[in-house]
């Protein structure tokens, strides 16, 4: 006979005789422990004070500056912020839901449209730093010799060269539109050729240019913290229109009643104010300043 | 290669020096996805012996269904929980976005059905053999199913494994659904994501490597418990 069959027919004779204190008291302390490991792996670790929830674009994240700014803030005001960051695109939809006290992001039409439509109180300048372009050590297209930022592009769109796309309505992806629109490149037709949308963060789309030897587009802060570069260097800068704004907004709490208003403001006014603004200008990485602050 | 010597070098040093980040963030991972089992668990493997055992109008869509479930997409996972918790979805009251209760829920519904699939197939060959004496016994449908559980623990353990393996190997749910958050919602996999998408490739691999072994670890814990309860 096998355990199997043993262990049944122990179950079933078993079943008249036991009352029904000797089952329910093992049963009720399993329950209780069960209970009490799940309200304990459940719970939110015990966080000191308030919290912050701010809804980011990756560059900021990427480059470091919030492991320099936010410490300094909490310990200025015990508000410990927690960051979300995803691309723009992302970002603002998350807060649409909601989901998020602050944004930070870097695409100053979508923000107004943001504003405009009643899910942000106000749109803050916080700060800007600039948009390069990076390609091949070898440089195939002649990026290097371009006088401006049309004429580089109009260069890649020529040769075809390959060039990356981040494809993913990000703040970079809405600004290279805008580019390849005033050189006069229908990048639709061109998709899937020598343009290609990796549909990716600024870090995926920059591994897949390194590794296809592509062209993209890509912020400088994001760039100068990016550690697989491999032969690829930056081939174009300098464009007054490469000019990249970041704004903040807090998420209207009209719109969404949980919005922390009060602390989100508060957080809002110490970064455009004196303190955060010169601490912005102070972060740099490997000597090099990434974020020049602008709020007015 | 020199980014694997690299990073077999940079894993080694977190591991030795007792990173601390390093350690907050491999408890959580071990936090939620071993919660997630164990919820999956405690619903699943009672729903496959049901399932396995009982017969009932509409067991064929269920089947169909739990099966069909084992190749959901993390991702779009994520997307369906992050719809549900977030403050504009019907569940935003809870306020579990971005914590790692979210992150339990979402790996628990994602493993939960390959846990009830897998336990259905190991209680199946068994109910098979021993069908008829259950029936001649008359034994109710519920000390039916702990019976056959029991019967088929040691089987068991490994589709209870299994079920770990893929919550803590994935990333699409956690990432939406936590926010990769530091200190707070930062898993293995999404620390692995960030340091990807940062070109850090080095330390991308070595924060993997340290994932492996741990997953090496707590199978080998699994596989002994169960050696222990065959003997």
């Amino acid at each position: 006979m096998s355990r199997m069959q043993l262990s049944l027919l122990e179950a079933h004779r078993s079943e008249p005789q036991r009352s029904q204190e000797q089952r329910s008291e093992p049963q009720r302390r399993l329950l209780a422990t069960i209970s009490t490991t799940l309200a304990l792996l459940f719970s939110a670790p015990g966080l000191a004070g308030e919290s912050l929830l701010l809804q980011s674009t990756t560059s900021t994240a990427n480059s470091g500056l919030y492991e320099f700014l936010l410490p300094q803030y909490k310990q200025h005001s015990g508000v410990q912020v927690n960051v979300v960051a995803v691309g723009t695109g992302q970002a603002i939809r998350n807060a649409s839901n909601c989901d998020g006290d602050v944004l930070l992001v870097h695409a100053t039409a979508a923000e107004e449209k943001f504003v405009a439509e009643g899910f942000g109180v106000e749109r803050h300048d916080l700060m800007y730093n600039d948009f390069v372009v990076v390609g091949p050590q070898m440089d195939p297209a002649g990026l290097l010799a371009a006088d401006n930022v049309t004429q580089a592009l109009t260069r890649i769109a020529e040769s075809k060269a390959i060039f990356a796309s981040r494809g993913d309505n990000s703040g970079t992806h809405k600004k290279e539109l805008q580019l390849w629109q005033a050189a006069s490149v229908n990048t639709e037709v061109v998709s899937g050729s020598w343009y290609r949308e990796t549909g990716a963060g600024m870090g995926a789309t920059l591994n897949t240019a390194v590794g296809m030897g592509a062209y993209t587009l890509t912020d400088r802060a994001t760039w100068l913290n990016f550690k697989n570069r491999q032969h690829h260097r930056i081939v174009f800068e300098g464009d007054q229109t490469l000019f990249n704004q970041y704004g903040v907004i807090l998420v209207n709490p009209a719109k969404c009643p949980r919005v922390k208003s009060a602390t989100g403001q508060a957080f809002i006014d110490w970064l455009t104010g004196t303190p955060g603004q010169q601490l912005i200008a102070s972060y740099t990485l490997n000597g090099k300043q990434l974020f020049y602050p602008n709020a007015n | 290669m020199q980014t694997f010597q690299q990073s077999f070098a940079h894993a080694w040093h977190l591991v030795v020096t007792g990173d601390a980040t390093l350690l907050e963030i491999v408890l959580l991972s071990l936090r939620v996805s071993v919660t997630a089992t164990l919820i999956a668990c405690a619903l699943g493997l009672p729903l496959g012996a049901l399932l396995a055992t009982q017969n009932f109008r509409g067991k064929w869509l269920v089947n169909l269904l739990v099966n069909t479930l084992m190749g959901m997409p993390p991702v779009v996972l994520g997307l369906i929980v992050y719809m549900m918790l977030s403050n504009a979805g019907p569940l935003g009251w809870l306020q579990w976005l971005y914590t790692p209760g979210a992150m339990i829920l979402a790996q628990t519904v994602l493993i939960m059905p390959i846990v009830a699939a897998l336990s259905r197939q190991v209680i199946d060959d068994r109910w098979s053999e021993c069908r008829e004496q259950f029936q001649s016994l008359c034994i109710p449908w519920h000390r039916c199913v702990f019976t056959l559980l029991r019967d088929c623990q040691t089987s068991l353990f490994t589709v209870g494994a299994a079920g770990f393996a893929r919550a803590i190997s994935e990333v699409g749910a956690v990432i939406v659904v936590g926010g990769n958050i530091n200190h707070l919602t930062r898993v293995m996999t999404t620390a692995i994501a960030l340091e990807t998408s940062k070109g850090d490739l080095a330390l991308a691999l070595a924060l993997g490597s340290i994932l492996m072994t741990i997953a090496l670890i707590v199978n080998a814990v699994v596989l002994g418990t169960r050696q222990r309860l065959q003997s």
